[in-house]
């Protein structure tokens, strides 16, 4: 039997204000893995995670979530956003920032309760950030609030999480628990889709990888797919890489990678 | 029209080209509500200046007043910055509790002020012919035309003289810094004449129009044009076609000078909000339905050129297969496929579509991007 | 005046008022609260400023002063400005600002224009109208402190119900956009919301003023708490207690009209809790930091002596001010913080200006240097 496809995008094309900035997108993703977006900056990264999450409208194809269209699937899904867009002189405290996480579930109306409350000091403890669970937002270091917004999307039980720039900003100690967490959810079966700024560590991180630059330069299994030459595609040449990445050592004293 | 008319609409005039020219810079800083504040916290400063000086008449008023505006200004600022007051419930507390020290000490000293709170706030410019200005016995017009002319000249010299710090100053206050320019005092310098501008102008119109005067024909302009010069001699046009054509909408109607030229400058708002060439709503609609069309016959062109050589292209470059392959409703696909033909970018047979040589190159230009 | 409190109680104008006022306060305190935190403070500014021509216009077409029709034409006007204001800010480069500034001035402008149209019927009861410019507390009946009340009560229940909604449309609208919470609807509730408290306090504290109650008691409240719900409750508390300070204040005094009352009691409020407030309080903080300064210095001092005493191998060896001024790392404070560790009964002095630990002194220096090695 099967697995189902996690994501299944059709012809996806995406334009801003007539400038496309993504375009006729075939993708699909198996469930359970765990997979990286990566491309250069404006290649569309950020507006693919947003399409999934329905809250920008294509002007053309379609996305199937679990065989479903994602209007459906909306519960479905986990989404932890680029830390910048919050307000963080809000009076509120973590656990209450990661409770909000339930609010999808609970519908209009509905308060949170001991039970959301449970759930959240959970996912808190996942992220492990239970001594913070009253801290004041404006209180935290930039990789506790990137953790706060983890625990938030956890709480949401979703199948398919999204997570844009999960890493940007944050502390080593933070990144490798991220990661673990990252695993973990993948050992459950879900389907983790990241976008991720740093070449250097998507092999080591991430078992799938979708090479984007407005169009599907390529997309499948890490090994097969991470390779120079499509990352030269990719970038079109603009940035030095690695050579060493796929593992043959390259002394042409090519720079590390710097995604500008 | 009667010289009483006439003086009115001078004055009028007047006021809105004062107002525009400092309202520009307002507006472009994004410190329009700063108006309100100011000209409404003036009613405090009016009154300590009174109660300093006892007299009604005295241009040392304006002075206390525009010292209220600065100190309005100042004391937001200081909220902002103690980081426990956004700007704008900065601006939202002080002016009210300005407004309302001069408001209590009006009425604790009823009767000895004949400042009418009403006129404050509303203003009359039917009555300012009737304030003249004689100076050794000539009659040289309106007091208030007086007053104004100073006060526009002022703004005029102002900007005139720093012209290249205030856009800069304006646009990139950083660099002005860095470039040893005092934005900061600069700042404070327009602010004060913002005062000064609007307390001389309360005094016909009433602090409301001074709002709608400083913001609503600088917005206007804002829409007609990128250029600070312009948008300056743009703004006190527009604010002169505001004032007299206020003037005679309170002359057919019968009502209120102020209020009917803060509806008119509403109203060339909404005129060049909907018309302006470039930034105005029809211009943005008429723009995105072009790039609409653009867009998608951009895709219907490049979807045909990546299957025309292909071995299902019978099927793939059929215009039923449109629906289903871009996810096209019914009527979309007719409707890019005729406008496509009507460009003589693709040749359509029976549903079979062909692209011309025309279309070929466009979908080859945009592919290349 | 009868200051009793059975005169409170008999005294019908200042019943009602109070009543009023409180009303007012409550309302304003919860729904400005969500509009400080929006960015929006000026939003109730220009509500109540395009009151007027609703007004206007209300009184126009039925011929009716009764509050409630007023009131309604009130909001519908503050309900169409501020769909123009976002429509506009939404279609063109006009910044929020501006458009702000922009209708309420027009609005205001139409609702004059409508005023003196309106002076010159025949029908001399015009002059009810323009209370709603200043507020005239004094003329509120029993009926309009009940039109009030509903209204007030309509508001507060809608943000009761919503809680959840409106603390994510504050803090994170595009995460509550993801969650399925549409951000325009949310939106849109809230503005009617917010135009009916705004609406209903005008009769008190008029046009001008209002903005102040929308802002005042948020700001104060959050001075206090770092809590969404907490803050809420005191805001609305600082402008209960504004409102009846400002009506009692007011009928206390000759001369004092109520609205400015109001505000100046609502921003006492204001500055006291920006000042003093507990963590947050500007001078609260200052003084922490004085005590903290001189915490400091002193355990210095305590250890300096100690490190003397350590080399001179006699407890009793006393040192002089001079050389505890050399060792300090603020010269100038070292004999206030002698004196003080000397009260606390840590420090003796003797006749020749010398000074040593006392064995008290000498266990809390140690007990300092045990702490330091832990930290370290």
């Amino acid at each position: 039997m099967s697995s189902p496809l996690a994501l299944e995008i059709n012809d996806l094309t995406v334009a801003y204000h007539d400038k496309p900035v993504l375009w006729d997108l075939d993708l699909e993703v198996p469930a359970g893995v765990l997979m990286a977006i990566v491309g250069p900056n404006g290649a569309g990264k950020t507006t693919l995670i947003k399409a999934v999450l329905g809250v920008i409208r294509p002007a053309a194809g379609s996305i199937k979530l679990l065989g479903e269209p994602i209007e459906k699937m909306r519960r479905r899904i986990g989404y932890v956003p680029q830390h910048g867009s919050v307000d963080w002189d809000f009076p509120t405290d973590v656990l209450d920032v990661v409770m909000m996480g339930r609010y999808g579930a609970l519908g209009w109306i509905k308060r949170p309760g001991k039970r959301e409350k449970d759930v959240a000091l959970q996912a808190l403890e996942q992220v492990g950030m239970t001594a913070y669970k009253h801290r004041q937002i404006s209180q935290l270091s930039g990789g506790q609030r990137q953790r706060v917004f983890i625990a938030r999307a956890l709480v949401q039980d979703a199948d398919v999480y999204l997570m844009d720039e999960p890493f940007q900003g944050v502390d080593a100690t933070t990144e490798i628990a991220i990661v673990d967490l990252l695993r973990a959810l993948r050992s459950k079966g879900k389907t983790v889709l990241v976008v991720h700024h740093d070449l250097q560590t998507c092999p080591e991180y991430f078992d799938w990888v979708t090479l984007l630059n407005v169009r599907k330069i390529a997309s499948g299994p890490m090994a097969e797919v991470f390779t120079e030459a499509n990352l030269r595609k990719t970038y079109g040449g603009r940035t030095a890489i690695y050579s060493s990445i796929n593992g043959a050592p390259n002394n042409q004293g090519l720079a590390k990678t710097a995604v500008s | 029209m009667t010289q009483a008319q006439i003086e009115i609409q001078l004055v009028a005039i007047v006021v809105a080209a004062s107002c525009a020219l400092p309202g520009v810079f307002l507006v472009l800083r994004r410190m329009a509500m700063m108006s309100d504040a100011i000209s409404h916290a003036i009613l405090f400063g009016i009154v300590i200046a009174f109660f300093v000086v006892g007299d009604l008449a005295s241009p040392l008023l304006i002075l206390g007043a525009a010292a209220t505006g600065l100190l309005t200004v100042v004391s937001v600022e200081l909220l902002q910055r103690s980081g426990r007051v956004r700007e704008d419930a900065a601006i939202g507390l002080v002016f009210p509790v300005l407004f309302s020290i001069g408001v209590i000490m009006i009425a604790r000293s009823a009767g000895q002020v004949h400042l009418d709170t009403d006129a404050v706030l509303l203003g009359e410019l039917a009555f300012a012919p009737f304030d003249r200005l004689t100076i050794a016995g000539i009659d040289l017009g309106p007091k208030s035309l007086a007053v104004m002319l100073t006060i526009l000249a002022l703004n005029v010299a102002f900007i005139a003289v720093f012209f290249k710090e205030l856009k800069l100053a304006t646009f990139d206050a950083p660099l002005a810094a860095a470039l040893g320019l005092a934005p900061v005092l600069l700042h404070y310098l327009s602010m004060a004449l913002v005062s000064i501008t609007a307390v001389g102008a309360f005094n016909a119109v009433g602090s409301i129009l001074v709002v709608a005067l400083m913001i609503a024909p600088p917005a206007s302009a804002y829409l007609l044009t990128d250029r600070l010069s312009r948008m300056l001699v743009y703004s006190v046009g527009i604010g002169i076609i505001t004032a007299i054509s206020g003037y005679w909408l309170a002359h057919v109607l019968d009502a209120s000078i102020a209020g009917s030229m803060a509806t008119m400058a509403g109203v060339v708002f909404g005129l060049v909000f909907i018309f302006a060439p470039r930034h105005g709503l029809l211009a943005g609609v008429s723009r995105r339905a072009r790039q609409k069309r653009q867009f998608a016959e951009a895709m219907l062109t490049i979807h045909l050129f990546s299957h025309e050589d292909s071995p299902d292209s019978a099927v793939e470059c059929h215009k039923d297969h449109l629906i289903g392959h871009l996810r096209w409703p019914h009527e979309h696909a007719e409707r890019v496929v005729n406008q496509s033909v009507s460009d003589e970018l693709i040749t359509n047979q029976n549903g079979h579509l062909h692209l011309t040589p025309r279309g070929r190159t466009m979908a080859k230009e945009w592919l290349v991007q | 005046m009868d200051l009793s409190l059975s005169s409170f109680f008999s005294d019908y104008t200042l019943r009602t008022v109070a009543l009023g006022a409180t009303i007012l306060g409550v309302t304003s305190g919860v729904l400005g609260s969500l509009a400080v935190l929006r960015r929006q403070s000026l939003l109730g500014d220009a509500i109540s400023h395009t009151a007027l021509p609703g007004i206007a216009l209300a009184f126009m077409l039925t011929g009716s002063k009764a509050p409630l029709v007023l009131l309604f034409g009130a909001a519908i006007a503050g309900w169409i400005a501020t769909l123009l204001i976002v429509g506009i800010v939404r279609a063109s480069r006009i910044k929020y600002d501006s458009a702000l500034g922009l209708i309420l001035s027009v609005f205001f402008g139409v609702g004059l224009v409508l005023l003196s149209i309106i002076q010159k019927t025949p029908d001399a009861r015009q002059a009810g109208l323009d209370k709603f410019l200043f507020g005239q507390a004094s003329t509120i009946l029993a009926e309009d402190v009940l039109t009030m009340g509903v209204l007030g009560f309509i508001a507060i229940v809608v943000v009761l119900l919503l809680w959840k909604e409106f603390k994510l449309l504050a803090f994170d609208p595009a995460y509550g956009e993801v969650l399925g919470f549409r951000t325009t609807s949310l939106d849109l509730i809230l503005t009617t919301v917010l135009v009916l408290a705004i609406v209903l306090g005008l009769q008190m504290v008029g046009v001008v003023l209002m903005s102040a109650m929308v802002v005042a008691p948020a700001t104060a409240a959050r001075q206090w708490t770092d809590r969404f719900g907490v803050m809420m409750i005191v805001s609305a508390i600082v402008g209960a207690v504004s409102g009846i300070g400002g009506a009692v204040a007011s009928s206390l005094t000759p001369h004092l009209p109520t609205g400015p009352a109001i505000v100046l009691v609502a921003g006492s409020i204001v500055a006291f809790s920006l000042l003093f407030a507990p963590r947050r309080g500007i001078l609260w903080n200052w003084l922490k930091q004085r005590q903290r300064g001189r915490r400091f210095q002193e355990e210095a001092a305590l250890l300096d002596l100690y490190a003397l005493a350590q080399q001179h191998t006699g407890q009793s060896h006393s040192h002089t001010l001079g050389v505890l001024r050399a060792m300090s790392a603020a010269p100038a404070g070292t004999r206030r913080t002698l004196h003080e560790l000397h009260t606390r009964g840590l420090v003796a002095s003797d006749s020749s200006d010398g000074w040593r630990l006392t064995p008290a002194g000498f266990m809390e220096a140690e007990k300092l240097l045990r702490e330091q090695n832990v930290r370290t």
